[in-house]
C-alpha cells in the first residue's frame, strides 16, 4: 500500500504545489497552520477538487485530470478535527456505519477488534452527546477503522483535546500504527505528535513540500530546526527497553550507549523511541565527572548551523542514530566545535518527559 | 359529535379533515424535496423558486385560485389534459379544493423543512460521504432523521393552514355541501342565512382549537429539532 499525490491549487493568493509518495506506516503531515496541509489532506479524501490533482493509491488512480472519483467511492476513512459523530445514532451505530457501504469482499477488522484496539467496548450503548472529548475522538477513529478502508486520513485528530486527552489516545494510534497495517496519512502541526507517530514526515511551507523522508532522517536534520521550532527540535532514537530498576528508573538500550530514564511502559525487550530535545543536550569535549547527570553517550559531531539567534545547532552520531544538541555560539567557540569532533553528550534524565517517550 | 354538530356542519368538517390531509400527505415530498433544494444547493434561478415558493402567501388568494381556474379548471390550460390522458377532474370537486390547500400551505411547510435541513451540519453529512454514504443514503441516513422533528412540525402547520384555506378554494371549486365546503366555506354560508349564527360559532370553536393545537405541536416539534440537530 503506498500513496502517490502531486496536486496544484490556487486559493485566492495563496498557491499550493505539493508532490510526495506516502509509503506504508504513518506519513504525516507537517507545516505552520496556513501551510495547506488541510487542503492536501482533502484533496487526498476527494472533498476538495484541487486544479490539478494526480493521486494515486495503490496503482489506483482516485483522481487525475481526467478521473475525478468521489469522496463516498475513494474508500479512505478520515477522522476529522471535530469527531463528527452522527448525533442521532448510538455510539454501535456510529461504528458500523460505514460497514453496510463497504463491499463484502473486503477484509478488515471486527467491532469486537476495534472495540478492544480504542478501549471502546464500554461506550456502545451510549449516545455521543454524553461522551468525553477523547472518547469521541476514539470512536471517530474506530467508525473510519470499522468502513474498512484502504487507508486512513487523519486531520489534526488531537488538536481539539487538551493535554491530558491528548496522553490518553497517542498510545491508541500507536497501536493503530503497530497492530493494524492500514496506512495513515495523518495532518499535525505538533512536533510532539511527528516524534510520537510517525514513519515518515513531509514538511510543508507556504504551500510547498520543503523535506520529505524517515521521521528519524527528518527530526534530526538540523536544516529542518526552523520549521520545527528551536525549542522543538530535537532527534527521535529507537530504544530498547533493558531493565527496570527499584529506584524508579528504567534502563534503554540505544544503538550510542544507555539511557536511564523516569520508568517507562513496556515489558523488558519492547521497542520504544524517545524523543531527545536538542536544548536538553549538553556537550563536553572530555568525558566529564562528577556530573549529576546519569546519562553520557559518547558523540562525533557531524555537523554545526548557525541560525540568527545566538544558538548553535549541532547534528551529532551517536552510534547508528543522530542526535541534536542546541547551544550557544560562545560554548560552540569555547569548545572549537569542528564536524569529525569526538565528544560526549550529557542528558538529563528527567528533562525526557513521558509524552516523549512511545511505543515503536 | 354529531349529536353537538348539525349534519351539514359534521360535513364540512369531515371534508376539511380530508381535504387537509391529502393536500398535506400529497404535497410532503415535493415540499421536502424544494426544502432541501433550496437549503443545500447552488443553482441558477433558486431566488426565483424561492419567489414562487412563497407567493401564495403574498398574493391575495383570490387570485391564486383564479390562476388554479386558468389553469386546472376543464378547460384549462392543464385541466383538459389532466382529463382527457387520466380522468382527473380537479374544478368543482373536493380535490381540487384539496390542491388549492396545497399550493396555499406550501410556502409554510417548505419553510419550516428548510429551517429544520439548514440547522443539520454539513459536516456530518461530509463525514458520512467519507464513510462511504451515495449522497441518497446521506439524505436518507444523515439529513432526514437529523430534520424530521421539522418536517413533522412543517406538516402539521401545513395541515392547519390546508384545514382553514378559504379565499383560493371558494374562488377555484366554489362552495357546494357535502363536495367543496369546508369548514370555511360553511361558516361563509352560514352567515349569510338568518339563524346561521350558532352554527357558524361551532365551526369557529372547532377551527380556533385546531389552529392552536397545531401551533403549540409545531412549536415543540421545532424546538426538538434543534435539539436533535445538537445532538441532545
Amino acid at each position: 500500500m503506498s500513496l502517490s499525490v502531486s496536486l496544484t491549487h490556487t486559493l485566492g493568493t495563496f498557491t499550493l504545489d505539493v508532490t510526495f509518495d506516502a509509503p506504508p506506516g504513518v506519513t504525516v503531515l507537517f507545516g505552520r497552520s496556513g501551510a495547506g496541509k488541510s487542503a492536501v489532506i482533502n484533496a487526498v479524501a476527494g472533498l476538495l477538487k484541487p486544479d490539478y490533482g494526480k493521486i494515486v493509491l495503490d496503482g489506483e488512480t482516485l483522481s487525475d485530470a481526467h478521473t475525478w472519483r468521489s469522496a463516498s467511492t475513494r474508500r479512505l476513512g478520515y477522522v476529522f478535527q471535530d469527531a463528527r459523530l452522527f448525533p442521532h445514532m448510538t455510539v454501535r451505530q456510529n461504528l458500523t456505519y460505514g460497514s453496510r457501504f463497504a463491499p463484502r469482499t473486503d477484509s478488515g477488522p471486527s467491532l469486537t477488534e476495534v472495540c478492544a484496539l480504542l478501549g471502546i467496548a464500554d461506550l456502545l450503548d451510549r449516545r455521543p452527546a454524553g461522551l468525553s472529548g477523547g472518547e469521541k475522538q476514539r470512536v471517530a477513529i474506530g467508525r473510519a477503522l470499522l468502513s474498512r478502508p484502504r487507508m486512513l486520513l487523519m486531520d489534526e485528530p488531537l488538536a481539539a483535546l487538551d493535554a491530558a486527552r491528548k496522553a490518553e489516545i497517542l498510545p491508541y494510534l500507536e497501536r493503530l500504527r503497530d497492530q493494524t497495517k492500514i496506512p495513515i496519512l495523518y495532518v499535525s502541526h505538533s512536533v510532539a505528535e511527528v516524534a510520537r507517530l510517525a514513519t515518515t514526515v513531509v514538511v510543508l511551507e507556504h504551500g510547498r513540500v520543503v523535506r520529505a523522508g524517515p521521521a528519524e532522517e527528518v527530526l534530526s536534520d538540523p536544516d529542518m530546526v526552523r520549521q520545527l521550532g528551536v525549542r522543538e527540535a530535537g532527534a527521535v532514537l529507537p530504544a530498547t527497553v533493558k531493565a527496570h530498576h527499584d529506584d524508579g528508573l528504567s534502563e534503554l538500550e540505544i544503538s550510542g550507549g544507555r539511557l536511564f530514564l523516569p520508568r517507562v511502559a513496556g515489558e523488558t525487550g519492547t521497542s520504544t523511541r524517545v524523543r531527545i530535545l536538542a536544548q536538553d543536550v549538553i556537550l563536553s569535549n572530555t568525558l566529564p565527572e562528577g556530573l549529576s547527570a546519569l546519562n553520557i553517550l559518547p558523540v562525533t559531531v557531524i555537523a554545526l548551523r548557525e541560525g540568527a539567534d545566538p544558538g548553535v545547532i549541532v547534528q551529532l552520531q551517536c552510534g547508528q542514530d543522530k542526535l541534536l544538541a542546541r547551544v550557544t555560539r560562545r560554548s560552540a567557540n569555547a569548545l572549537n566545535l569542528m564536524p569529525g569532533d569526538a565528544g560526549f553528550a550529557v542528558i538529563k534524565t528527567v528533562s525526557i518527559a513521558q509524552v516523549d517517550i512511545g511505543t515503536g | 359529535m354529531t349529536g353537538w354538530l348539525g349534519p351539514e356542519e359534521w360535513q364540512a368538517v369531515a371534508l376539511s379533515l380530508r381535504v387537509a390531509l391529502v393536500a398535506t400527505l400529497f404535497s410532503l415530498p415535493f415540499g421536502v424535496f424544494t426544502a432541501y433544494a433550496l437549503a443545500r444547493w447552488d443553482f441558477r434561478g433558486k431566488q426565483l423558486i424561492n419567489g414562487l415558493v412563497h407567493l401564495p402567501l403574498i398574493l391575495p388568494p383570490v387570485v391564486t385560485g383564479y390562476l388554479l381556474l386558468l389553469l386546472f379548471g376543464r378547460r384549462g390550460w392543464m385541466g383538459g389534459t389532466l382529463e382527457d390522458v387520466f380522468g382527473i377532474v380537479l374544478a368543482f370537486r373536493w380535490t381540487g379544493a384539496a390542491l388549492a390547500a396545497a399550493i396555499m400551505a406550501f410556502p409554510l411547510m417548505v419553510r419550516s423543512i428548510r429551517l429544520a435541513i439548514e440547522a443539520v451540519d454539513p459536516k456530518l453529512e461530509q463525514a458520512a460521504g467519507t464513510l462511504g454514504a451515495s449522497r441518497m443514503w446521506v439524505f436518507v441516513t444523515i439529513t432526514l432523521p437529523l430534520s424530521l422533528p421539522g418536517i413533522i412540525a412543517g406538516s402539521v402547520l401545513a395541515f392547519a393552514k390546508a384545514m382553514g384555506e378559504f379565499g383560493a378554494t371558494i374562488t377555484f371549486v366554489s362552495n357546494i355541501p357535502g363536495q367543496t365546503q369546508t369548514v370555511p366555506s360553511a361558516i361563509y354560508a352560514f352567515l349569510q342565512v338568518p339563524g346561521g349564527e350558532a352554527s357558524a360559532m361551532r365551526l369557529v370553536v372547532i377551527s380556533v382549537v385546531i389552529a392552536m393545537a397545531a401551533l403549540l405541536a409545531s412549536e415543540a416539534l421545532a424546538r426538538r429539532s434543534v435539539q436533535r440537530a445538537a445532538g441532545r
